[in-house]
């Protein structure tokens, strides 16, 4: 998208959407309400301790609405660390810390009143490895969402699990055996299943922790492209080690980098062709042009 | 796994010192378990044959009747049968959800420090003997249980009928809450093992659909480990049922059969540790009658309570496995 864009924490005037990124290839579907360049996410001097120790700090950066922010960088960067703590998924480590803010829209992500479970469902998540609920059926993995939020209507129900279903490219397949265990399905199908369970909630935001990396280059392939199309219903934040992948699917991408008191930084946060052509600083080139990571 | 080493494996560096060839391990195993079986059926075998004489001068319909009295050759086992199973049903409807909550609260809600202090403890009283815990019944919880527990019964559910006639103390109800206090260390021990190896992946999974705790832990980490919990139940039951000296000294060890909760009563071990000692002929081969029913008992139980969770869904631990 845009190639001015360098430090979108100063506020940027909305992007006019072009017409290739509202079509669905798939349906041909035009998409109307596209990107508004507004910021659903804001990210200021958040840092991650456990026990004391920075894993990440001074990360600063905007999350554009219906846009995808890709956080890379080499292991050990804090990629997983950082996207865990826009959901509160440290909450149960009882020595993390987060410091610094994060807001969604208007609400203080770290706030005393924000209770963690409704954030979590304005924030979803899509795992490493697919987790589908082993004990349940393909339908109750679609709707369990729904049915911890408290939705107990059937036709409610059905309605949001197709819904979901179609938007994870999952329905045409599993459509005839809702009530087969998730198991039965393959591991690709499991992660799109993952996300059409996370999808029903209807998140503002989905956070995707490397959500290729358990699975074969045709599945991979198949999840970016779902990823894509998704991008009109919901704002998506990825966390990938795969710089093609960044490339591929993302508009901007934050880059992060192990310092050397092992305290994961941002080095840079920009558009993406700017980030992987022509980045400001030197060792984001050196990592893009594969010379370490 | 020998992927770093430049060198190939030759045949003969295949087997460390420690390592033994495959014929050996099959040999181990084979007389492991030939051993194992063999134990089990001369087992069997003793108790079938010990109990025949039994069976065979009273027929089959002796096991149910409902007098016990050997002076009058009468070794109805009615008595103790239902002694055996109101007892474990008084400590497994106690056990159940106190051992649950528990092992969850262990697994899931406590902070690590007190978790290892209180997993000890659990682990420790696991271990107490079971005289131990009679004495502490008829010393300690047997006049409690006459001065406060009974009357307060009596006068809240009297109205059930279930708690007729005088307060002694020692009966049903003791002997019930005894084997719940026995039983639940082993429900809470093997449950919080059991729950805390749900994957963590499924735990987050949940959490991150916006499930409250409550709601992680009732509808993804029960489910999951159903399986498990279900030998902890079978293990507790088991250990309740066939409980003997503590049984024995807070009963009452009356041949008749209950007709209230306080009422003192017999189990079918508490029979046999009872009378065991002077008994010989008919009534000897009676005892081991009782033990007979009480292994058929365990069996009952066991499978009923396989069905039972094979019946609610099909088997959680194997889809976890396929998904692994």
């Amino acid at each position: 998208m845009t190639e001015q864009l360098s430090r979108p924490t100063v506020p940027t005037a909305p992007t006019p959407p072009t017409i290739e990124d509202n079509v669905n290839l798939t349906t041909g579907e035009v998409f109307l309400d596209r990107s508004t360049g507004h910021p659903v996410m804001q990210l200021k001097d958040v840092g991650v301790a456990f026990g004391g120790r920075a894993a990440v700090r001074n990360v600063s950066f905007d999350v554009f609405d219906r846009e995808i922010t890709a956080l890379i960088g080499p292991s050990g960067s804090g990629k997983t660390t950082l996207l865990r703590a826009l959901n509160r998924m440290h909450d149960t480590v009882r020595s993390a810390k987060v410091t610094g803010k994060i807001m969604l829209g208007d609400t203080d992500v770290y706030s005393g009143s924000t209770d963690p479970t409704l954030l979590r469902s304005r924030v979803g998540m899509v795992f490493q490895r697919p987790n589908p609920f082993p004990t349940m059926s393909i339908y109750e993995n679609a709707v369990a969402g729904l049915r911890f939020n408290g939705v107990r209507k059937k036709a409610l129900l059905d309605e949001a699990a197709e819904s979901a279903l179609v938007a994870a490219a999952l329905w045409d397949s599993v459509s005839d055996r809702l009530k087969a265990h998730a198991s039965t399905l393959s591991g690709g199908e499991q992660q799109r299943l993952c996300i059409a369970r996370a999808l029903a909630v209807e998140p503002e935001v989905l956070l995707m922790d490397e959500p290729t990396s358990a699975l074969d280059p045709i599945a991979t392939k198949r999840i970016e492209e779902l990823i894509g199309e998704l991008k009109s219903r919901v704002t998506i934040i990825i966390v990938t080690h795969n710089m093609q992948q960044a490339m591929r699917v993302a508009d901007r991408c934050a880059f992060l980098l192990m310092g050397e008191d092992r305290t994961g930084e941002l080095i840079e946060f920009s558009s993406t062709s700017k980030l992987f052509s022509e980045p400001d600083d030197p060792r984001t080139l050196d990592y893009v042009n594969g010379r370490f990571g | 796994m020998a992927a770093t080493s430049s060198e190939p494996l030759g045949r003969g560096q295949r087997h460390s010192r420690f390592s033994l060839p495959n014929g050996g391990y099959r040999a181990i195993l084979i007389v492991g378990g030939a051993i194992f079986a063999a134990l089990v059926i001369w087992f069997l075998y003793s108790i079938v044959n010990q109990s025949r004489p039994a069976f065979s001068t009273l027929g089959f319909s002796w096991i149910f009747q409902k007098t016990w009295n050997p002076n009058l050759k009468k070794f109805g086992l009615l008595p103790f049968i239902l002694g055996t199973l109101e007892t474990t049903a008084i400590a497994m409807v106690l056990a159940v959800p106190i051992g649950l909550g528990s092992a969850l609260a262990l697994a899931y809600l406590v902070p690590q420090r007190a978790k290892v202090l209180l997993g000890t403890a659990v682990e420790l009283l696991a271990a107490v003997p079971s005289v131990v815990y009679g004495l502490w019944g008829v010393i300690a919880l047997a006049p409690l249980f006459r001065e406060y527990v009974e009357p307060f019964f009596s006068s809240t559910f009297g109205w059930t009928g279930l708690f007729n006639g005088a307060d002694s103390g020692v009966g049903l109800m003791l002997a019930g809450s005894i084997l719940f206090v026995m039983v639940l260390p082993t429900m809470v021990a093997i449950s919080r093992d059991v729950l805390a190896v749900v994957p963590k992946e499924q735990v987050e999974g949940a959490m991150a659909l916006g499930a409250t705790q409550w709601q992680v832990l009732r509808k993804v980490v029960l489910p999951e480990a159903r399986a498990g919990l279900l030998g902890a139940f079978i293990l507790a039951t088991g250990r309740a049922l066939g409980e003997t000296v503590a049984v024995a000294l807070v009963i009452g060890n009356s041949d008749y059969i209950a007709h209230s909760l306080k009422s003192p009563s017999a189990t079918l071990a508490s029979l046999i540790i009872n009378n065991f000692g002077e008994a010989s002929g008919t009534e000897l081969a009676a005892l081991f009658g009782a033990g007979l029913v009480l292994l058929a008992i365990g069996l009952t139980v066991n499978s009923v309570a396989r069905a039972l969770v094979r019946r609610s869904g099909s088997s959680g631990s194997v889809a976890s496995v396929a998904v692994a």
